[in-house]
């Protein structure tokens, strides 16, 4: 088995000392750090965000196998800042202001790490010009909001028209999520798409800034 | 009547298949062997951390309506507004497990113990939501033990069901939970985090009863207003 299959598949086991020690000696023997990312960790998440789909495994299972990812991302992270290798695109994520649940999100944020973007975490109760604010300073191209309480989500629409009113529309994509949010009333507001969890949000994501 | 109420941890301490139905995770028995460990060591970990504690105070009617009233929205545009004239008694409450267990979550998560973190977290959401359950026991018990058999409690919490989360401001006013340690933020969240607040409504079944027919029911995905008027329309 090469290098790269054996990274995969410790990542998928969430062995992290495994993809550490595997992805050290893969950068040992000269693969490019951006060929272990691509065609290592980032391939072995994407197996895992599918049989994630198929509920061949539960979210712990990802969890385990996201941590696995993070410890295999800082051995490389030097490297891939030498090598000139462009992120897959910087996204601002946060819990809408009024509102604490922030374990979905959470879960968004470590499924985009895991598939290779640059992820800003804003935490919960976030205002929306801090949404929009940290989009600019970041050169972020995607805000996600998520929302757990009916009272909460309509502050959403606050954030889509504050991109919309700083002639950010186009340029800074939006993304709705949370129990009670659906693609009716992401619609309705004006946001870019709705993900129902967050292997979704990764597919959307995807999408919406045209990367594979 | 006010009282403090201090849970056993055994009282605050969520199933293992009311953990496992909030993931949507398989029983108990078909469940991997490491996700199984991960699942023992969060309730463990749980069990040793929570200082399970609640305010509670009875209150009037009028005097419900009184927190409600600083919030400027008109009753008939709450579900509450429909359910709690109706009722035979109500006690406003807030509980929680205390800011150790938060603390180890966030540390959890700092230190991508990802899955650890997430499986801590989803227990204590479970075990937060139980407190209230648990208070909503004792208020029918007492109730029971003055003569009123056969009332049955449920909790209403700011944030549902068209009760702004700025309901939370009179509702700390009126109720005081300070000595239980739980204070709110400027955006009216709670700390510590796992903690829950509203009004107990307590009466025979049908007064939890009402149309969804508000327009915040329009977006609500879950439905939850069916399961809980279901739990309290079958007998104990």
């Amino acid at each position: 088995m090469d290098i790269l299959s054996r990274i995969s598949e410790a990542l998928q086991q969430g062995d992290d000392p495994q993809v550490a020690a595997l992805t050290a000696e893969a950068l040992e023997s000269d693969l490019a750090a951006g060929d272990i990312l691509q065609n290592g960790l980032v391939a072995a998440m994407n197996v895992v965000g599918e049989r994630f789909r198929t509920r061949e495994i539960f979210l712990p299972d990802v969890l385990l196998a996201a941590r696995a990812m993070y410890a295999g991302l800082d051995r490389l992270k030097p490297h891939l800042a030498s090598e000139g290798v462009p992120t897959r695109g910087k996204i601002v994520i946060g819990t809408i202001k009024g509102d604490l649940h922030d374990i979905g999100k959470n879960l968004v944020g470590i499924m985009l790490k895991g598939a290779g973007f640059d992820v800003i975490d804003l935490g919960h109760d976030v205002a929306p010009e801090a949404f929009v604010d940290t989009a600019v300073a970041e050169a972020a191209t995607l805000i996600g909001m998520s929302a757990l309480l009916t009272t909460t989500m309509p502050r959403m629409r606050e954030v889509v028209e504050l991109v919309k009113q700083r002639g950010l529309a186009g340029r800074v994509r939006t993304i709705v999520g949370g129990a009670p949010v659906n693609a009716d009333f992401a619609r309705g507001i004006g946001a870019d798409a709705y993900a129902c969890d967050a292997a979704a949000a990764v597919d959307r994501v995807k999408v919406l800034l045209g990367v594979n | 009547m006010r009282e403090i109420v201090s849970f056993t941890k055994a009282e605050a301490q969520p199933r293992l298949s009311a953990v496992l139905e909030a993931q949507g995770l398989p029983e108990a028995d078909a469940l991997a062997p490491r996700l199984r460990r991960l699942i023992d060591e969060a309730m463990a970990t749980y069990a040793a951390l929570i200082e399970p504690r609640a305010a509670l105070e009875d209150v009037t009617a009028d005097a419900f309506a009184a927190v409600l009233a600083p919030l400027g929205v008109s009753e008939g545009d709450l579900a509450l507004g429909r359910v709690y004239p109706r009722a035979e008694a109500l006690a406003l409450f807030v509980a929680t497990l205390g800011e150790a267990l938060p603390e180890r979550i966030r540390r959890l998560f700092a230190e991508d113990s990802l899955a650890e973190g997430y499986m801590l977290d989803s227990v204590a959401s479970v075990g937060a939501d139980l407190l209230s359950d648990r208070l909503a026991e004792r208020f029918e018990a007492r109730l029971a033990a003055e003569g009123k058999v056969g009332t049955r409690a449920l909790p209403y919490s700011p944030g549902y069901c068209g009760w702004p989360t700025a309901g939370q401001r009179p509702l700390f006013a009126a109720l005081q939970p300070g000595e239980i340690g739980v204070t709110l933020n400027a955006s009216c969240l709670m700390t510590p985090i796992k903690s829950v607040s509203g009004l107990l409504v307590a009466g025979a079944g049908e007064v939890h009863r009402f149309r969804p027919d508000f327009p915040f029911c329009d977006d609500c995905q879950t439905r939850e207003c069916s399961r809980r008027l279901a739990s309290v329309l079958k007998p104990h």
